[in-house]
């Protein structure tokens, strides 16, 4: 945690009744990172960023948005954070390029007289310019998703807040919204990401934390967290269990004979030792693999439950 | 300063204040069908009148409403006419629609959390929902008197115009007389707009806020006509509403839309206050 972090929480608690949704995390969004908010469905993370945007109140803790402490002083923050919060909404008989201008009008810190330019600017870099005159009811979910995130591009952030970015999305817009995502990052901003599909976000993520049951079970860099878990190599080979015994022999750990060959956990020895060990024996390795280890795997091994399970 | 503000980024500079959010309000407001059409059958009603009592063979009888007997004698009765007649349900309902769906309506669609990022702070969302609900009560006021008067003066005729004491005033004045009448009633109505206003914070339901509005005019209206709770007649929302007849008295009787205004000021500062009290800390959770 330094003075530089983007978000930073503090014992963030939040009930509903009696059942509380996040319980107690500290938060740390570092100045220029691509933070990954993971989690399964119901895990709190939602919950988290509205009250980061000052839409819920803390049941306890703390909250410094840009430095600014919320709830309080959210609106000095906000005209420098791009939120999406759980899904695009807009006025269904507006036009996309009508919702902007309502948005941008409601703004204080914008500029009247840039407003049309951005506007078209905005649609533009979404793709949705040659809708920009459609109204809102007749977008495909897509289109909505794209207008909800030119909303964050009217004017310039330093915090960008995207909330499940890819729900609805087919496999081109998801690759779309991690390709802004990594564009938005070239250019300094802080973009924190939530998801409860590890697999869409991990590759754009520079930090990573972890929320199962409102809790927030690790947070770190992307490296660090995978640390928890080793690389493994498996080989497929029609002689398992010389191919087992060779392993142990070149220092892998918990090696076992798998239906098709033997796999086992590297440690420190370089992959590539192990292939030239197996040619040299004679072995017919089929396929060679080498596993780094998914977010799939850091969850599993810290909750013990997979990850489509709801906390 | 503190420390953590000395981290903090600089806040961006509000410009100068601009009409641009009310303006974008009001044209939400104004270009939705439903309101148009809502609209519609505000301006439909004098026409209604002014028509039926043309076509009528004798002119409406000694039991007929104040303003109704007068009509053929000046067509600016049409509008004194149809605003008497719209008080009662119309005029109401349709600052209820608005007024219900001020809040209620953002938070259902889900854009109120996005407004809410812009940001905009809660006080100031509050204050331009309210204005452009006052705005409204004053159109919609305004726009069954003018057209009240285009067809009544096209199908009776303007002129000097008789006052309910019996006096003769000149047409101008009497057309001075209508629009402070219309403009007393956009006061009314805006007062009943802030307890709407106030609905709509508590739901996220456009419709019921409506309906509870509509039901709160009307509870009031019950009310002054029983006699047995006459102690609280005079603080009653509705009580001094067809005072706005004392306009069209000569002199012009004060007292009773005096007392009105207060009592509208009284409304809509208690139910501005209570909005803002109940929206400025509200979870928006949709
Ligand atoms: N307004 C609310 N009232 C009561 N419970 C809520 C409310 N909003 C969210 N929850 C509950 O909080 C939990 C976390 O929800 P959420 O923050 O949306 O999780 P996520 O975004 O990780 O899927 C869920 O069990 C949900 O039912
Ligand atoms: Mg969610």
């Amino acid at each position: 945690m330094t003075a530089s972090d983007a978000v930073r929480t503090s014992g963030l608690t939040k009930r509903f009744g009696s059942q509380t949704v996040v319980d107690a995390i500290d938060l740390a969004v570092p100045r220029g990172s691509v933070y990954g908010f993971l989690g399964p469905n119901g895990s709190g993370k939602t919950t988290t960023i509205r009250m980061l945007l000052g839409l819920v109140t803390p049941t306890l803790g703390s909250i410094e948005l840009l430095g600014w402490p919320v709830p309080g002083r959210e609106v000095d923050a906000l005209p420098r954070v791009g939120a999406l919060v759980e899904g695009p909404a807009f006025h269904p008989y507006l036009s996309g390029r009508e919702n902007l201008h309502r948005l941008d009008a409601a703004d204080r810190t914008s500029d009247p007289a840039t407003a049309a330019r951005r506007i078209d600017e905005a649609l533009d870099r979404v793709g949705l310019l040659p809708a920009a005159r459609k109204r809102y009811r007749a977008y495909s979910l897509g289109m909505r998703q794209r207008l909800a995130i030119a909303v964050a591009l009217l004017t310039p952030k330093d915090l960008m807040v995207l909330d499940e970015p890819t729900n609805g999305l087919d496999p081109q817009g998801t690759r779309e919204v991690r390709s802004l995502i990594a564009s938005l990052a070239t250019d300094g901003t802080t973009v924190l990401v939530s998801s409860h599909l590890l697999s869409e976000v991990e590759q754009v993520c520079t930090h990573i934390g972890v929320m199962h049951a409102g809790r927030l079970i690790t947070q770190g860099t992307a490296a660090e967290i995978r640390r928890h878990q080793e690389t493994e190599a498996r080989i497929e080979t029609d002689q398992p269990d010389h191919t087992a015994r060779l392993m142990r022999e070149l220092g892998l750990r918990d090696v076992r004979t798998t239906p098709h060959g033997a796999a086992g956990r590297l440690g420190d020895v370089p992959p590539e030792k192990v292939v030239a060990a197996c040619v040299h024996a004679g072995l017919s390795v089929t396929r060679f693999i080498v596993d780094a280890p998914t977010l799939e795997d850091v969850f599993v091994a810290l909750t013990g439950e997979g990850f489509d399970v709801s906390g | 300063m503190s420390a953590a503000e000395l981290s903090a980024t600089a806040a961006v500079p509000a410009r100068r204040p601009s009409p641009r959010f009310l303006a974008s309000e009001l044209r939400l407001v104004l270009r939705r069908r439903r309101n148009l059409a809502g609209l519609a059958v505000l301006a439909a009603v004098p026409i209604f009148i002014a028509i039926a009592v043309k076509s009528s063979a004798s002119q409406p009888g000694a039991d007929a409403p104040d303003f109704f007997r007068s009509i053929t004698e000046n067509g600016l009765f049409v509008s004194l006419a149809a605003l008497t007649v719209e008080l009662g349900i119309f005029l109401p309902l349709a600052v209820a629609a608005i007024a219900g769906d001020a809040v209620a309506g953002e938070a259902n669609l889900g854009t109120l959390r996005y407004l809410l990022v812009v940001p905009v702070s809660r006080l100031r969302l509050l204050a331009v929902k309210y204005t452009a609900i006052v705005l409204f009560a004053f159109v919609a006021t305004f726009l069954v008197a003018v057209v009240g008067m285009v067809i009544g003066l096209a199908l009776f005729g303007g002129g000097n115009l008789t006052t309910l004491s019996g006096t003769q005033i000149s047409f101008t004045e009497g057309l001075g007389r209508v629009a402070l009448a219309s403009a007393y009633l956009g006061c009314a109505l805006a007062s009943l707009g802030a307890v709407g206003l106030f609905i709509s914070t508590l739901t996220e339901q456009p419709i019921a806020a409506t309906i509870a509005t509509v039901i709160f005019s009307a509870a009031s209206l019950i009310l002054d006509s029983i006699p047995q709770v006459d102690w609280l007649h005079p603080y009653l929302l509705t009580h001094h509403w067809t005072a706005f007849g004392d306009l069209l008295r000569t002199p012009i009787a004060w007292s009773g839309v005096v007392q009105g205004l207060y009592v509208a000021a009284a409304y809509a500062l208690v139910f501005f206050l209570a909005a803002w009290a109940r929206f400025a800390g509200k979870d928006v959770t949709n």
